[in-house]
């Protein structure tokens, strides 16, 4: 059979893409972006564009996300790469009439190198990118994501054609096994596994689900994927639903992500209009549709059985299994449940083969992983690494190290169900079974960078918190075992814990870890028990010294103004809250400790440094 | 949630029900259509009355418990009416070790009211959300529908104070 018209991108669409000497400025339009107004500089542009006579010469196009987050909004000139970072609409003239007319960067809004103060150009030579390698990602920052011609002109649904039309479903599951996908949703199951167990299944309907759930704290690789390369997703599925044998399925994404759903509900419709979706698509007689479904702000949904639990309408609580979902899923019926980097990886593996796949990465880990890099480190953002790299890599030299000159204390992967590693851990190389080994977890791509500011204590209080208010409460285990936890970790956190107080952290984990129903209860004493077992010394602190040793611990600190460094010059006074701040004109001012609520507001204020912290009182 | 202080003074509305007619037309005959048509509800009246569910659980042909069961489950559902302007601080990870305790500190100060809280003259609502995604703008708040990023507490009093004033 001759390739259906309907894969064969308009012409411009092409040329947009893959022309290299194409005229074009990119505007990432991700979330990070947008919230710092790029869609205004994009207006802006295109208005300057057209005041100089260029508005069909150049195009202005919104992108996926850069990943460099931090330094957004971020446009990128082309042909050149110019990288510019942090532009403001009023920026729009400049980098029109300099760079696209006069030809010449504009060097106010290049990136600067913090550590050797150079401006940085093009940006694969930005240190952030230097390590990286996008291939999920790849079409992030290229592709106009509302643009289902842009996704065509870079083979999209060509791994979809291929499938339908020349695979049988059996060799589409031999591939995907070959390929060694492991769930990117930071299980590690192999998804070719899962697919064939779903196949295997005689019952109809069968349902593919994608799990676009992300709800760990301080991660937000799926987003950028469905906000910036939507199609991917939807690709991956449809083929994975030919797999399995399912002709519908369930896009659930939470709702705090409008965006990645409106795009998604625009790549649905323009794949149902180009018939890749619906009825006899591409001609091969295979039917199949897809729908979002928004979550409603419960952690607990990004578990499999919960997930499918909230598409029902139900209270998203989890089930116990097996049966597994690929027996007995959404309705009874047999689902495949993956996460969104699994199914956008499922057209590239069937595009260039499962040789090609394990040819990056790691032998049992192949392929790239994606992380949100955030916290204390220069440089965050969205990275895409080879499995292997080590995290000290990642940490030192695509995010350029701990900000501001503090020292590295602990680096958390795998959120509230994850756990920290040390310093003498940072050569871990990332990958599955490394990470799990030393007490950490891949997860599903948070890396948090905690310097020493950072009082390790607080940070494992904070995790159980976050465990306490997203329990579901369907088994005790987890219910009342992470209640119980974080009273203890509350207790400590203010001076008033006993060194027996750690012998019973352990007996509640393993309770937890033993008796719950579901992955969370399973591992949310994960960042706690990692707590205890590198950073003992904080803990011991707190309850024998009643010392907090990252001076965050409110009821162990106290504030207190230097004498010699204090010029009075009123401004910590008029900022504080609860007038506990005395002290004239040119005078040394004083804390009294009774009505200081230790908000640290006089500390952020003083512009000579003169307000100390004090641990233990 | 914690309601100890949301004692909202703004008297009582009466509630057009007939609202929902459209939400029910489009949702009516689906399964699992109650959490998409709670969220339709509560974009109409900005929470969830307690005749709206009651509406519901009569329309789908469920128990008020079941409606109020889910309702109750998920984060983004409120029962209680909420204030004009409505600030969702992050406590996601990035935004925690970034500051978000000691503006969450500054805030109880000022207007003296926790997460989950609603300020007696119904002006403001604090809440807690655990990440917006946008870490690297670290801390970060959500004020109305907008982000604002990199947070200090005097910048957030600041522009809190002028958005509740502006209005």
């Amino acid at each position: 059979m001759s390739t259906p018209i309907s894969l064969t991108p308009q012409p411009e669409a092409t040329l947009a893409v893959n022309d290299p000497a194409h005229r074009w400025i990119a505007v990432c339009m991700g979330t990070g972006c947008s919230s710092s107004a790029s869609t205004e500089v994009g207006a802006a542009l295109r208005e300057e564009l057209v005041k100089n006579g260029l508005e069909n010469g150049v195009e202005v196009r919104r992108t996926g996300c850069f990943g460099f987050c931090e330094q957004g909004p971020i446009t990128v000139v082309y042909p050149d790469e110019t990288f510019y970072t942090q532009v403001k609409p009023q920026n729009a003239s400049k980098i029109v009439q300099e760079h696209v007319v006069g030809g010449q960067p504009v060097e106010r809004l290049l990136y600067k190198d913090p550590a050797s103060a150079v401006l940085v150009e093009k940006w694969h030579e930005i240190g952030f990118y230097g390590k990286q390698q996008r291939i999920l990602l790849g079409n992030c920052g290229v592709i106009d994501p509302e643009n289902i011609g842009h996704y065509l002109a870079k083979d999209g649904y060509q791994a979809l054609r291929k499938c339908l039309l020349e695979l049988t479903p059996e060799e589409i599951i031999d591939e995907m096994i070959s390929s060694n996908l492991r769930g990117r949703g930071g299980g590690g199951f192999p998804a070719g596994m899962k697919w064939k167990l779903a196949r295997q299944t005689q019952s109809w309907p069968k349902y593919v689900i994608c799990n676009a759930d992300e709800g760990d704290p301080g991660a937000f690789m799926d987003r950028s994927v469905l906000e910036g390369d939507p199609h991917s997703v939807i690709e991956g599925m449809i083929i994975a639903a030919y797999a399995i044998g399912a002709d519908r399925g369930y896009i659930y994404c939470r709702a705090e992500y409008p965006l990645a759903i409106e795009r998604l509900k625009i790549a649905l419709a323009q794949a149902r209009q180009l018939g890749l979706l619906g009825e006899n698509i591409l001609g091969s007689g295979f039917n199949c549709d897809l729908e979002v479904k928004e979550g409603a702000g419960a952690f607990v949904c990004g578990e499999e059985t919960a997930l499918m639990a909230s598409i029902m309408g139900e209270r998203g609580q989890p089930w116990p299994r097996p049966p597994y979902p690929a027996v007995a899923g959404v309705w009874g019926q047999p689902s495949n449940v993956n996460n969104v980097k699994s199914y956008a990886y499922t057209p590239r593996i069937m595009r260039n083969g499962a040789d090609w796949f394990r040819s990056i990465g790691t032998e049992k880990s192949p392929g790239t992983a994606v992380f949100a890099l955030t916290g204390q480190v220069q440089r965050t953002g969205l990275i895409e690494v080879p499995m292997g790299i080590t995290v000290r890599e990642i940490i030192e030299d695509i995010g350029g190290g701990v900000a501001l000159g503090k020292r590295f204390k602990a680096v958390q992967t795998g959120g509230p169900l994850g756990g920290c590693l040390p310093e003498q851990y940072l050569d871990t190389p990332v990958d599955f079974d490394s990470l799990r080994a030393v007490g950490a977890v891949m997860g599903s791509g948070g890396m948090i960078v905690a310097d020493e500011t950072t009082c390790m204590v607080e940070f494992a209080r904070y995790f159980m918190k976050f465990v306490v208010d997203e329990s579901c409460g369907k088994c005790p285990p987890c219910r009342i075992g992470s209640l119980r936890m974080l009273e203890i970790l509350d207790r400590i956190t203010e001076g008033e814990g006993t060194l027996e107080d750690l012998d019973e952290l352990h007996r509640l984990a393993e309770g937890m870890q033993r008796g719950s129903l579901c992955g969370l209860g399973q591992l949310a004493p994960s960042p706690v028990l990692s707590v205890l077992r590198f950073f003992e010394d904080e803990f011991r602190a707190h309850i024998i010294d009643k010392a907090c040793p990252a001076h965050k611990c409110k009821a162990l600190i106290t504030f207190d103004i230097v004498a010699e460094l204090c010029t009075g010059c009123m401004v910590c006074g008029r900022n504080c809250g609860s007038n506990a701040i005395t002290g004239e004109k040119r005078g040394v001012h004083v804390i009294d400790p009774d009505l200081c609520e230790r908000c640290g507001m006089c500390a952020e204020v003083c512009k000579f440094d003169a307000v100390r912290i004090v641990s233990p009182r | 949630m914690n309601t100890g202080a949301s004692n909202v003074v703004t008297p009582p509305e009466s509630i057009d029900l007939s609202l929902m007619d459209p939400i029910f037309a489009k949702y009516g005959g689906n399964r699992g259509a109650l959490i998409p048509i709670l969220q339709n509800a509560q974009e109409l009246y900005n929470y969830l009355p307690k005749e709206v569910l009651q509406l519901i659980a009569r329309q789908l042909g469920l128990s008020v418990s079941k409606v109020y069961g889910v309702a109750t489950f998920y984060a983004q559902f409120y029962l209680e009416r909420r204030g004009r302007h409505i600030l969702k601080l992050c406590d996601g990870t990035a935004c925690h070790v970034k500051g978000t305790p000691v503006l969450m500190t500054a805030l109880e100060d000022r207007y003296h009211i926790g997460p989950g809280e609603t300020t007696p003259d119904g002006e403001l609502t604090v809440e807690i959300v655990y990440c917006l995604g946008s870490c690297a703008l670290a801390p970060v708040a959500v004020l109305n529908g907008e982000v604002v990023g990199r947070l200090r507490q005097e910048m957030l009093l600041r522009t809190v104070k002028k958005q509740i004033d502006s209005a």
